[in-house]
């Protein structure tokens, strides 16, 4: 049965980087930190990490009015409508749950990394040691209880609230009319409409790792049409998977991050 | 807080300075953001861009140290653009009253200066009283001897030109700050002011904050929602470790430590019991006696008699004019006078200024004990780099104490709501709360006491200690109801009208009740009303009722005093008691009654000549101070330079550092001002990651993961210069240590135009220590000078001069 | 609709009367591994408490497993009218603070002059040894009056640092017994 839809909308013009939902999503989720080191910025661990769901990225601006802006973006799965990742699951470990949000079932995942090549938000990470994927399932097991994620609750100032998908699209275009238009809404308009949505105080273009036009690869629509329906059983998984890693991006270097002592 | 976190969201205008809030105070920001939603304009003036400044309205960067002469120029944009709130200074504050004719300020100095002893003879700081011993008062504000005229004189000096050369800010920002903030000079607008280590970690730490209290006091916006000088404490309990005075100065409730002049308890109550001839003062503290001699109760319980002045003669007494902050104490035990030392969740040898001094100094103690939840550097200080434990004679105890989740008890926060916690669990192992730490330790102590004697044995078997359970555990009610206050006698009181028997043994129900005779105890005279006299913990109270729609939510916790949510509020209303701002209305007098937050007292407003009384109770004039002459350095605050500053001359005075600082002169006390060496303003901070020394947040991955190193933020120019590329390794060095660490190139810091020339300023965050992570920093302290405050002694770790180079 | 519902479960206004016991809420009768934790919070034990970091007071629940009587969640309390569940990193990571962090102190450690290592002592042994010291120390330096003969009854060199990390009624117990020692070296972090 169908449920109701939730979109995560982050306002990033109400975001003071005190990186409360970074911490408590570890927390929630049982996740290990990583021993690392200071490299000339606040942002750490430097990019998202299979332990590591949600970041917080920090980036010093200047703007078309030499006004200068320090930028702070959560990073994170989008939680795609058309969501590559799906699409290319060989074993059904990804999945759209009741909410909309792509849930991950790591009892099924063959580590296959097929949706780390095939998503368009770079988000999906390879943990070596289980061999398996991780990423952020908006806290499915807190949506069910009605719950907010354990980001969202954490927030200090509002900046991440959770809410049923109409509800939270007329909320974005308010708060754009509280801000005189200057901002930007991230989201409803690629891939079928993403399920966390983003006020951006700048041009996408500007921000690190954010995609313009995101979009499913055509070599992934080519792949699950032609392929996917034989793939576990038509032919070796590993073979297959690497065809398609080669389809999609050609020799791109998956992310695979040494693991700390913590 | 003279307000309280939530009624941050209350004000029209916020000016953040002296306070990193976002970072620090992360929650603190739910309700300025709360606040900007509704319309408010936020204000940063720090030296450093940072995560607050990106979610003000405007950032304007300023050189560390100079905040009296940007705030002066603001007083003076105040008076001389008549901005200020004229019925609230004529009848409120000391403006009005005149002053001696021979106070006088000329060239940085005010009268009665000692250049030998470094402090003033205060006798000319004295205001001119009528034949009934009233201040003489001109109303009109014109006479040129009242406190408004010297005032305005005094500030006039603060020109643009002067305020921007020193102050490194441009005029046009300082025009648009001053603009901005003295409009909530109207009755109907409210700017509250969010300040915390940014300004009282300053040679003129307590003048900083007194500037903006005259802006405050000026503008009105002194006992009102949405304003009052707040500020944000940089620690969980650290209001209530105050509030209980583990000071050397203050005993519970901010009593006076006695001194060895004051050899009876009659000679003590005299000293520090003010008087006032106005019969409209309030004058609260006329009942310090009874606070006094209550606590003295608490602490020798029955052994307190009046026939022995309650034990007054068995209190260690101060030398006159000595102080014992943790500066002398380390200054006393870098000597090698200090032979035992107590440190008790907490870390001098990261975060005490002057890192070499310190942990030389550890290194001549007999003993040390501490207790933490994890090691530390000074625990551990005896294999510490650079440190042969073989030639360190110290016995050391680490003893394992439990973290707040284990044990029940109560905590005050910033805005003084005292709030009850629970425990969830038992401490691991052997680990116990430091209550009980305390308590065994001190029972071992009497015992030892009571079977071989010794000198002054009598405080020490007669402290009152019985505050275990049956267990033998520290039993946290037992503590907190003699916090609270009993009665130690059957006594009779008149309450509305009637007679009343209380009983002993009986909770206080409020410090109104306390006596001077010996029949009533109490541990902590502000918290006495904590317990209603039913017994009904009211710090554990979660009602979330708001009747006001003000966020004063007086059924939550409990605050002092006596449950008032925001301080001085009878000024929020006129002399007739009708709100100010009738839109934030928080108290009003209606039909004989205050109605809304708990008064400042019970009586009339002062419109009421028989009955009415002042609105600041608690000051001897029953007004506020524009003209304060309990501060070291002079009624009115005077920009000095910092010890160490890149200026060989102040610009506004011959008196280039504040003339009432306490100078240490060990050996290890090098001090380089406008030195070539060090060309750098530098300044330190924390980070959102950590805390403190960093002692208990280095010990967690999830936060150490995000912050993981000691690094030093410079600009993008200083780098170019320099040649340093952001994430390389550098040092910064001082007179006194170097630190080394990474540097972060930002554009966050920019160079600053002092006196018609390019000074840089750096910074770095203070919470890293050798001792873990094994592979990361230590302490920035090793920059930092033994100097501090001339009120408080809080030392000066915001500005002082360094090099970077590279390493 | 926004999801507005906070905290799962509904601390009623009557918590101040079940105080020492904290929160019980009906622990469910079958407790199973597979439990998710959304569920394994709904059947443990829950208490309030408030965060040892800055100032601001924001409340937490700490959630107990009834089997391991273990913390094994902690999260803002929805309630606490001052961070509405809020918490920033540190707030967040607040679990980090039990005893699940192993670096937590769980003995007490002494290190004998000149000696390069710790040792695990019990706590009879730990306080009679420093009832000693201190009653050393303060025998032999104690002032009784001072250079003008006026009686100080004060001990100069033993000094009492902290502590603002400790509840009220920890805070008062040390001012109060430090004073009947006759200590007036005492400060703590309200000053740095």
């Amino acid at each position: 049965m169908k449920k109701t839809e939730y979109i995560k909308l982050i306002d990033t013009t109400k975001c003071t980087a005190c990186r409360g939902c970074q911490v408590a999503c570890k927390q929630w989720n049982e996740m290990p930190a990583m021993r690392t080191r200071n490299f000339g910025s606040y942002q750490n661990p430097p990019d998202l990490q299979w332990n590591t769901w949600t970041l917080i990225r920090f980036q010093e601006h200047v703007d078309k009015n030499g006004d200068f802006k320090w930028l702070f973006r959560k990073d994170g799965c989008m939680h795609c409508t058309e969501a590559a990742c799906i699409k290319v699951c060989p074993s059904g470990a990804l999945y759209h749950t009741e909410y909309g949000t792509v849930g991950i079932n790591q009892k099924l995942c063959i580590g296959c990394k097929a949706c780390i090549s095939a998503c368009p938000f770079d988000i999906p990470r390879f943990n070596q040691q289980t061999e398996k994927i991780y990423k952020c399932d908006l806290c499915y097991d807190r949506l069910k209880d009605g719950q907010q994620p354990a980001c969202a609750l954490s927030c200090p100032t509002g900046a991440i609230t959770v809410g049923e998908r109409e509800a939270m699209i007329d909320k974005a275009y308010g708060r754009l009319d509280q801000l005189e238009g200057k901002g930007i809404v991230y989201g409803d308009k690629f891939v079928g409409g993403t399920h966390v949505m983003y006020i951006l105080s700048e041009d996408p273009a500007v921000y690190d790792k954010l995609p313009v036009k995101p979009r499913i690869p055509a070599s992934v629509i080519l792949w699950k049409n032609l392929f996917k329906p034989f793939t576990l059983i038509g032919m070796g998984a590993v073979a297959g998977m690497a065809a398609l890693h080669y389809l999609i991006k050609g020799p791109h270097e998956v992310h695979e991050n040494k693991e700390g002592d913590e | 807080m003279t307000n309280h976190y939530i009624d941050l969201k209350n004000s029209d205008v916020i000016l953040i300075m002296g306070s990193n809030a976002a970072e620090h105070h992360p929650l603190a920001f739910k309700w300025i953001m709360r606040a900007k939603d509704a319309g408010a304009r936020v204000i940063h003036v720090d030296p450093r861009y940072t995560r607050t400044s990106a979610r003000c309205d405007y950032h304007v960067p300023i050189r560390s140290g100079t905040d009296i002469a940007f705030l002066g120029g603001m007083i003076k944009y105040i008076i001389e653009g008549n901005k200020f709130f004229r019925d609230y200074v004529v009848n409120y504050t000391n403006a009005s009253f005149l002053v001696n004719p021979d106070f006088s300020f000329e060239d940085g100095l005010f009268s009665g200066y000692d250049a030998q002893k470094r402090s003033y003879n205060k006798e000319t700081w004295t205001f001119q009283k009528d034949g009934n011993g009233i201040p003489l008062k001109d109303p009109t504000l014109k006479h040129p001897q009242c406190v408004f005229q010297l005032l305005k004189q005094h500030y006039s000096r603060y020109t643009l030109d002067k305020v921007s050369s020193i102050t490194g800010v441009s005029k046009e920002n300082l025009l648009k700050v001053y603009e901005e903030y003295s409009a909530t000079g109207a009755p109907d607008k409210a700017g509250t002011e969010c300040y915390a280590l940014g300004w009282t970690h300053h040679t003129s730490g307590s003048q900083n904050i007194r500037t903006m209290s005259i802006i405050q006091l000026l503008l009105g916006n002194m006992g009102i929602a949405g304003g009052g000088i707040n500020a944000l404490r940089g620690e969980p309990n650290v209001q209530g470790s105050t509030d209980h005075c583990i000071l050397y100065g203050n005993l519970p409730g901010y009593l006076k430590m006695p001194t060895a002049s004051l050899a009876t308890l009659e000679q003590y109550l005299t000293k520090n019991t003010p008087t006032s001839s106005d019969p409209q003062s309030a004058n609260y503290y006329q009942n310090y006696p009874n606070f006094f001699v209550s606590w003295l109760k608490s602490l020798y319980g029955d052994a307190a008699t009046p026939e022995n002045g309650f034990g007054y003669s068995w209190l260690p007494k101060l030398e006159d004019g000595k102080h014992y902050s943790q500066l002398h104490l380390f200054d006393r035990m870098y000597e090698g006078a200090i032979k035992g030392l107590f440190a008790y969740g907490t870390d001098p040898a990261v975060s005490s200024p002057n890192t070499k001094k310190t942990r030389k100094a550890l290194e001549k103690l007999d003993w040390l004990v501490c207790a933490n939840i994890f090691d530390n550097e000074t625990a551990s200080f005896w294999f510490g780099p650079g440190v042969d434990p073989k030639q360190v004679k110290t016995e050391v105890f680490l003893l394992p104490a439990a973290a707040t989740m284990e044990k029940e008890g109560s905590q005050s926060n910033s805005g003084r709501w005292v709030q009850w916690k629970y425990k969830a669990v038992t401490p691991p192992g052997d680990a116990i709360s430091c209550g009980d730490i305390q308590i065994r330790m001190m029972d071992a102590i009497k015992a030892l006491y009571a079977k071989e004697g010794g000198p002054s044995a009598e405080p020490i078997l007669n402290l009152k200690w019985n505050y275990k359970d049956i267990d033998g555990n520290m039993d946290v009610l037992k503590v907190s109801k003699q916090i609270n206050g009993y009665w130690e006698a059957d006594v009779e009181v008149t309450e509305n009208g009637a007679k009343k028997i209380m009983n002993k043994g009986g909770l206080v129900p409020t410090f109104g009740m306390l006596r001077s005779d010996g029949t009533t105890s109490c541990g902590n005279w502000i918290m006495s009303g904590s317990f209603g006299a039913d017994g009904e913990n009211k710090m554990a109270r979660r009602g979330k009722e708001d009747p006001t729609g003000l966020g004063l939510y007086p059924n939550w916790s409990f605050v002092w005093p006596v449950n008032r949510r925001i301080i001085y509020n009878r000024a929020s209303c006129d002399i007739n008691g009708k709100p100010y701002n009738p839109k934030r209305n928080i108290l009003e007098w209606k039909d004989g009654k205050w109605v809304g937050d708990v008064p400042d007292g019970p009586w009339p407003p002062m419109a009421d000549k028989e009955k009415g009384k002042y609105p600041f109770i608690m000051k001897v004039d029953g007004v506020a101070s524009l003209f304060g002459p309990a501060m070291a350095e002079g009624p009115f605050p005077e920009h000095y330079e910092p010890l160490e500053g890149p200026l060989a001359k102040n610009p506004l005075s011959s008196q280039l550092i504040n003339p009432t600082i306490e100078l240490f002169s060990s050996d290890l006390d090098q001090v380089a001002n406008a030195s070539d060496k060090f060309p750098y303003v530098c300044t330190t901070y924390s980070c959102t990651e950590h805390w403190c020394s960093g002692a208990l947040t280095r010990w967690q991955a999830w936060l150490l993961e995000m912050q993981p190193e000691l690094y030093v933020e410079i600009s993008e120019e200083l780098a170019r210069e320099l040649e340093i590329a952001n994430g390389s390794k550098v040092k910064v060095s001082s007179a006194r240590g170097e630190a080394a660490c990474i540097a972060m190139v930002t554009k966050r810091f920019k160079p600053f135009t002092i006196e018609g020339r390019t000074v840089h300023q750096v910074g770095l965050p203070f919470n890293y220590g050798w001792l873990y992570p094994e592979d990361g920093s230590d302490s920035t302290n090793f920059l930092t000078p033994t100097v501090g405050d001339a009120n408080t002694f809080c030392p000066e770790y915001k500005a002082f001069m360094v090099n970077v180079t590279r390493r | 609709m926004e999801l507005t519902r906070r905290g799962f479960l509904k601390l009623s206004g009557a918590v101040g009367a079940s105080s020492a016991l904290g929160l019980n809420f009906k622990p469910v009768n079958a407790y199973a591994a597979e439990l998710s934790k959304s569920n394994r919070i709904k059947s443990s034990k829950q208490y309030t408490t408030i965060c040892a970091y800055c100032s601001c007071g924001c409340g937490l629940i700490c959630s107990v497993d009834n089997l391991t009587g273990k913390i094994f969640n902690i999260e803002g309390d929805p309630e606490n009218p001052i961070n509405e569940g809020a918490l920033c990193a540190k707030g967040a990571g607040f679990f980090d603070l039990t005893e699940a962090n192993k670096h937590r102190l769980t003995k007490v450690r002494y290190r004998a002059p000149y000696s390069d290592k710790w040792e695990e002592k019990d706590w009879d042994w730990a306080f009679s040894r420093i009832a000693r010291l201190v009653k050393d120390t303060r025998d032999k330096d104690f002032v009784t009056t001072n250079a003008q003969g006026r009686l100080v009854n004060r001990t100069e060199s033993i000094a009492h640092l902290g502590s603002s990390n400790i509840d009220n009624e920890e805070c008062w117990l040390i001012s109060q017994s430090v004073r009947a020692m006759g200590l007036v070296y005492i400060d703590h972090q309200a000053r740095v």
